[in-house]
């Protein structure tokens, strides 16, 4: 047929159906006209009126049936069916309101654990980066983590012909590097220096204002003549005031003028920096000899069209060789490049691996859970559905009206689903200490939405579909003969069920072994030796207001610092540190002195500049030698402190006390005067690198001044009392920023800690669904046999012995699902093993503790309907029928 | 989407054709149709009622026939459906198939 006729053959079809209620009306009436037509002829036949109606509407037949298979020309038949369907699946639930609330309950956890799970993978892995055309932008790391050296940089934006633009930032920042004056309370806040092309790179217009000029970059390092500040800061600071726009504020007793406000969309800390906030950006002069040296600089590109990564990597291999060679004296360079999303989460993306794989079983769990509910159930209709295939329903139309059952039982489960995957992603969206990229922007969106639907939909399918097949077939055959409660439904009826409770044990088992590795590993993790006690320790940054201009003035602004913060009540040691652990980091390349290594082996070390009592404060202990003392001071011999790790590296078998040893920036010469314990500065599961303590009063090298207290009091009761210490040395120190130490372990764990909580609560659902689907399948059966287990009982079978008999094949099942469960997850354990932590994929202490765990709730499942059933009065169970 | 076939039929489509043809005539009511189908084929061909309305709904969906309410003979309201330059043409189409059709079939039972 032409495509004009069809076409119009579907409007027409179309506007029938839109008023079919009054075509419907018409049919009506044409067709009694031709019954009243057929009255007429049959009278002037000679019949009585009353004998030529009657005759004619016989003749006829049944009108509505004729005007039904009329109609049926024009509406589909499975659309008058389905609207059927759902009233006929909605009266159901009704009568049956535990089933219903039962089933909405368990679909509507499931879907809503799916729809979290799929926000979070949507937000962090599927959808694009929030930048313009995000698939273009690189990210260019030295080797495989460290940064850029600024003047590399220069050269290769210059030279390079595969990247339209480089942009970098300054990985140099600290939290609270800047002391926010001249307007309200004084704060310190965290201020990034960047590039002035990156928001152009990035294509992130501001807001309100403008970018930086070219000139606001050629300033001073110390002194930015310009900021733009970040939503969140402008939101809260500021109160969303716009006209802050133009103002000159003061950074660290600088004048800088807000130029911009960059937009809520721009989440550089949740992309860059996942867990720490930005509050405002400043250009970073590159031009400044002042500014801090060394490897300092996350480079990102935009590749030019038509330029290929390859191609990118390729010619950025050739520039780093002749840069080497051109500028011996500069840092090594390494470049290499991966697209930026990949930087971005590829991190998390086992996690999340895992995470949708354990949604996934949950949601099979739940379907099987829910399978069987529907058969138990369904064994009642039995003679309802063989009653309607007598009637003449066709298999096909009994089965089509079973799912639409299931599917809008599992629907009401996906509106329940919703509304908890819409709380759990706002519960993750305010997790903003939680280490885990663009966490603060997944949300319930439109994908999201169409996922649920096709979640509910395919459950009810799948829950729906095997009861369905089952019932459809007996009704046609035995349905109705089935006459007494006490038949047991057949063989291999009871074989689904139990193949279905045997699959959700198994299932269950895997979520199990799963979170139980998890746990384990957390466990480990937390477990690890530190190298400092968090406990009852925390630092506050308290960089001076007035610029240190000597050494001299510097330690007598330490000296009273520590003076007065020991005497300050409950205050046990005190010190003063550059990097906390956990949180900051920065490394030289060291030597032992006279020693030359080789290109590329130079030993690198991590710096840490502290002052006299701070290993105390911390609770770094000490293994050789001494700490340092106040009398450590400019005039004095250079020393230093080394970890374990250093020494190990810089003299093997030697003692080092006593050595001498040397950096790469400034070249200056030390002695070795004490060893302390290996911290583990950059995660709980990696190793300390080598490190090197420098003492405070004898450089100016250091980007910010934690002091650490180490108390006798929970360390909240803390803050009042140091600021009242620490007032008459400054009135304007501000002290936001207290930090637990205890908090930067939190947070170093917190994505393992995410994810160990999902996973424990999968499990836990998990669980309780097989327990609850054994139970299920157990007492049906025990419900099914009364008359059975009555003739046993009066024959003389003893109570224990009946016991003894159900709870044996419960545990056979039990057993089944385990044995199956231990199998698939000794497989996909696998999968696990970057996630674990001290411990292996197969670990034993894991697989039996689940193993016990899954028994025992089997048996206690098993044990309730035997218990009952031993209570059965033979008498009454006889009779019962 | 296909063309609407007339499931209940021994012959498919020769109800269609055997309306359309008898539209030729003019506007009729369904009751008329039948009637004349009948009369015309001399009592053996009996229309049923219940695949008679299903097929006027049918041939209007296709656009073939168009039906317009009037009044009948005994001054009723009834539906009266006439031809379409479309149904015209289909009709065309079908009797030279069925002619084919049935002369192949006669020739193979040796009426012819």
């Amino acid at each position: 047929m032409r495509a004009g006729t069809r076409w119009k053959r579907f409007r027409r079809r179309l506007r029938y159906w839109l008023d079919h209620g009054e075509r419907q009306r018409l049919l009506w009436e044409e067709m009694e006209f031709h019954i009243e037509s057929m009255a007429q002829d049959l009278i002037a036949e000679g019949f009585s009126e009353r004998e030529a109606r009657a005759a004619a509407r016989r003749k006829f037949g049944n009108m509505t049936q004729k005007s039904e298979e009329a109609r049926s020309t024009w509406i589909a038949r499975w659309m008058s069916d389905l609207a059927q369907d759902l009233r006929h699946a909605f009266r159901g639930m009704r009568r049956d309101a535990g089933f219903t609330a039962f089933t909405v309950l368990i679909a509507g956890l499931g879907i809503g654990a799916s729809s979290t799970v799929f926000s979070l993978v949507n937000t962090v892995l599927l959808r694009p980066l929030p930048f313009r055309d995000p698939g273009r932008l690189v990210w260019i790391s030295n080797g495989e983590n460290w940064t850029i050296q600024a003047e590399h940089y220069s050269d290769l934006r210059e030279s390079n012909r595969s990247f339209s633009d480089l942009a970098g930032w300054s990985g140099y920042y600290r939290t609270g590097d800047k002391e926010l004056t001249g307007i309200g309370e004084p704060e310190r806040i965290t201020s990034v220096p960047v590039t002035g092309n990156l928001f152009a790179l990035l294509g992130v217009e501001p807001a309100i204002g403008r970018p930086f000029t070219a000139e606001e970059c050629q300033g001073r390092y110390s002194a930015p003549a310009a900021m733009v500040l970040s939503y969140n800061f402008w939101r809260r600071r500021f109160a969303s005031d716009p006209s802050v726009v133009g103002r000159k504020l003061m950074l660290n007793n600088q004048p800088a003028t807000v130029v911009g406000v960059l937009p809520a969309s721009f989440d550089f800390a949740g992309i860059f920096s996942p867990g720490a906030s930005i509050d405002a950006f400043i250009p970073w002069p590159l031009n400044d000899k002042n500014k801090p040296g060394g490897n300092t600089m996350p480079v990102i590109g935009r590749l030019k069209p038509g330029a290929t990564l390859q191609g990118a990597q390729a010619e950025f291999t050739t520039l780093a060789k002749q840069l080497e060679s051109q500028h011996p004296e500069r840092n090594g360079i390494d470049p290499r490049l991966v697209p930026l999303a990949q930087r971005v989460s590829g991190g998390v993306r086992p996690a999340l691996f895992v995470l949708t794989c354990a949604v996934g079983v949950v949601m099979l769990i739940v379907c099987a859970n829910l399978s069987n509910l529907q058969l138990a159930r369904l064994g009642g209709r039995q003679k309802e559905m063989a009653l309607r295939a007598a009637l003449g329903a066709g298999r096909s139309r009994l089965l089509r009206q079973m799912l639409t059952e299931s599917v809008a039982l599992s629907c009401c489960g996906a509106v329940l689903g919703l509304a908890l995957a819409a709380a759990g992603t706002s519960g993750l969206a305010h997790f903003h200490s939680f280490n885990l990229p663009l966490l603060e922007s997944v949300r319930i969106d439109g994908s999201a939405l169409l996922f649920t639907l096709l979640a509910a939909v395919a459950c009810g399918m799948l829950f729906g579909l095997l009861p369905a097949l089952r019932v459809t077939m007996r009704s046609l055959n035995e349905g109705m003969q089935d006459g007494s409660r006490g038949s047991s439904g057949g063989k291999r009826h009871g074989w689904v069920r139990d193949g279905l409770v045997v699959s959700e044990l198994a299932f269950a088992c895997i979520l199990l072994v799963g979170a139980g590795l998890l746990i384990r590993s957390f466990l480990r993790v937390l477990d690890v030796n530190l190298g400092f006690q968090p406990e009852r320790a925390a630092a506050l940054r308290i960089d001076p207001s007035f610029r240190i201009s000597s050494l001299a003035q510097q330690n007598s602004f330490i000296d009273d610092v520590l003076n007065r913060a020991r005497s300050a009540p409950g205050i046990v040691a005190a010190g003063i540190t550059d990097v906390l652990p956990l949180r900051d980091d920065r490394s030289f390349a060291v030597a032992a002195k006279g020693q030359v290594y080789e290109k590329g082996h130079q030993p690198e070390g991590f710096i840490r500049i502290v002052s006299d009592g701070y290993f105390d404060a911390a609770g770094v202990p000490l293994r050789q030698g001494r700490e340092f003392t106040e009398r450590d001071r400019a005039s004095s011999e250079l020393v230093a402190v080394v970890n374990d790790t250093l020494a190990r590296t810089l003299w093997p078998g030697q003692n080092p006390l006593g050595q001498a040893i040397t950096i790469n920036v400034g070249h200056r010469v030390m002695s070795v005067v004490g060893v302390v314990a290996d911290v583990r500065h950059a995660a709980l599961e990696t190793a300390a690198g080598s490190e090197l303590y420098m003492p405070m009063r004898q450089t100016g090298d250091y980007a910010a001044m934690q002091l650490v207290v180490r108390t006798a009091l929970p360390p909240d009761s803390l803050a009042a009392g140091i600021r009242t210490a620490l007032r008459p040395i400054d009135p304007n120190l501000p002290v936001r920023e207290f930090v637990k130490f205890q908090d930067l372990v939190d947070r170093a764990v917190s994505p393992r800690r995410f994810l160990v909580l999902l996973l424990a609560g999968f499990a836990a659902f998990a669980l309780i669904l097989a327990s609850l689907g054994i139970y299920a399948v157990i007492s049906f059966s025990v419900s099914q046999r009364v008359q059975e287990i009555g003739i046993r009982m009066a024959l003389g079978a003893s109570a224990t012995d009946l016991q003894r008999r159900i709870v044996l094949r419960t545990l056979a099942l039990a057993a089944l699902g385990l044995a199956l469960g231990m199998a698939g997850s000794r497989v996909l354990s696998r999968a696990l093993s970057s996630l674990l932590f001290g411990i292996t994929a197969g670990d034993p202490v894991t697989f039996v503790e689940v193993g016990a765990l899954l028994i025992a709730v089997a048996a206690i499942a098993g044990y309730i309907p035997a218990w009952k059933a031993s209570r059965i009065d033979p008498m009454v169970a006889l009779r019962s029928n | 989407m296909g063309t609407e076939k007339n499931r209940a039929d021994l012959l498919p489509g020769t109800l269609d054709m055997l309306v359309l043809k008898i539209l030729m005539s003019g506007h009729l009511h369904g009751y008329a149709i039948a009637q004349l189908i009948q009369q015309l084929s001399g009592d053996l061909l009996r229309v049923e009622e219940g695949s008679l309305y299903p097929a006027l709904q049918r041939l209007e969906l296709n656009g073939w026939i168009e039906g317009e309410w009037g009044i009948s003979a005994n001054n009723r309201r009834a539906r009266f459906y006439k031809l379409t330059p479309d149904g015209r043409k289909h009709l065309a189409g079908e009797s030279a198939r069925y002619r084919q059709v049935t002369g192949a079939v006669a020739r193979i039972m040796g009426f012819a």
